[in-house]
């Protein structure tokens, strides 16, 4: 039971929306609909299970003074601000002037924004490594690397004035965007479509049941 | 307020950019609270949006919906360590859901639609304006067609990549190489985007050292 019902669940799901596709009519078109319904609430379900799971998580550790239990305690009291809050406000919570947007603002967005932006710290250092021209393919992802950086700001655009329109740094930027980029990108775009296709398949048929404990 | 307000962003900001000296206490700090107010976030914006909007509004008009909170309880369950395998059931139902949406939705944008695209014409003949094409665009279509062939070739690793094939894979190579290069130097320029507005907010609306 443990195993055969979570694979017949799988499998009437996934056939039902791959039926949909082809017949989006009664009674198919209104089983997607409940079943589309059904993974925004499960979905929804889902976070919060992830997030008391780290509310548990961190009060066990806090609880049994493990090492560094003292940042545990502070995402037990981060978490539960929000969260009293977010649901004390009621529908509006998102409205300008709710606490929830103040905390939102001014604590959320800095934290966010800034731990992606130190990734750009990160992304130089890697850029030294990788933008070596050691052989050919380096080589092309250095100059391909260099143009779209150099044609989107303005030195780059200054830098080429002179130069006839079509042939600016900006244009080759361009080109360099929307035509061998595209062609590469299409090819790794058609290779995951295919490697989806075929995992979905392997799912729905009960191939793979890593998702339910692995094949026992 | 408002003042306060600035300088707790500050803090947390600089509490954050301090990672780049080391990790220390500081930086801890800011990320538990992250941490904290990120997972409060979504829990309190997917229960007025899902739970709350999608269920408790709608269930008398659409019964059924009480079959997605029963699963949604279910998924809860994994917190119960006696009974948490019964959250196999809606995490099978998420996974078969989402296998059914992404064969077909794949299939058609990643596929039929990036294959569609690749094969255009290369030039129209028309009575009214006879042949119609620039060069530039000639030579375009066909870098994208080459560029995407020679790339699917190198992705098949079923057969050996010797002589003709292995030269098709080779080119294949460097539209790949153009690709990644292309994506780092835009993935740089959206972290230095980022990076900029922050220290737009450090050094203009904290300390006013810009205008």
């Amino acid at each position: 039971m443990r195993q055969e019902i979570p694979l017949l669940i799988t499998a009437i799901v996934g056939i039902g929306f791959v039926i949909q596709y082809f017949i989006p009519h009664w009674p198919f078109g209104k089983m997607s609909d409940w079943f589309s319904d059904w993974f925004s609430i499960v979905g929804a379900c889902a976070i919060i299970l992830g997030a008391l799971n780290l509310l548990k998580v961190s009060i066990e550790k806090t609880y049994r003074r493990k090492e560094d239990w003292g940042y545990a305690a502070v995402i037990i009291a981060s978490f539960l601000l929000m969260t009293i809050i977010g649901i004390a406000e009621g529908r509006g919570f998102r409205n300008p002037g709710t606490s929830f947007d103040w905390l939102y603002n001014f604590v959320y967005i800095p934290l966010s924004a800034t731990m992606f932006a130190i990734l750009a710290f990160f992304v130089a250092s890697a850029s030294y490594r990788a933008f070596r021209a050691r052989n050919f393919e380096a080589t092309l992802l250095l100059i391909a690397a260099f143009f779209v950086m150099i044609g989107r700001v303005p030195v780059g655009h200054t830098l080429s004035s002179f130069m006839p329109i079509g042939w600016q740094l900006s244009d080759l930027a361009s080109w360099v965007m929307t035509v061998p980029q595209a062609a590469g990108q299409r090819a790794i775009m058609i290779g995951i479509g295919l490697g989806i296709v075929s995992t979905s398949l392997r799912i729905i048929l009960g191939l793979e049941r890593a998702h339910i404990g692995g094949g026992k | 307020m408002e003042h306060f307000a600035l300088w707790l962003s500050a803090f947390l900001t600089l509490g954050i950019l301090s990672f780049l000296y080391k990790d220390n206490p500081w930086y801890k700090l800011s990320e538990a609270i992250f941490v904290g107010i990120s997972a409060g976030f979504w829990f309190v914006t997917l229960f007025w949006d899902n739970l709350v909007g999608k269920f408790w509004d709608g269930w008398q008009d659409e019964p059924m919906l009480f079959v997605g909170a029963a699963l949604g309880f279910l998924m809860l369950l994994r917190l119960v360590p006696k009974i948490g395998w019964i959250s196999r059931w809606p995490l099978a139902f998420i996974v078969g859901a989402t296998s059914g949406l992404w064969l077909m939705n794949y299939l058609a944008s990643n596929i039929m639609v990036q294959v569609q695209a690749t094969i255009q014409p290369l030039f129209s003949i028309s009575y009214a304006s006879g042949f119609d094409a620039g060069w530039g665009a000639i030579i375009s279509s066909l870098v994208i067609v080459v560029g995407t062939f020679t790339g699917l070739v190198y992705f098949f690793f079923s057969k050996e990549h010797k002589g003709a094939f292995g030269g098709a894979a080779r080119v294949g190579i460097f539209f790949i190489m153009i690709t990644f290069g292309a994506s780092f130097g835009y993935t740089v320029m959206s972290r230095m985007s980022l990076l900029i507005g922050r220290m737009d907010f450090l050094l203009g609306d904290w300390l006013g050292m810009i205008g």
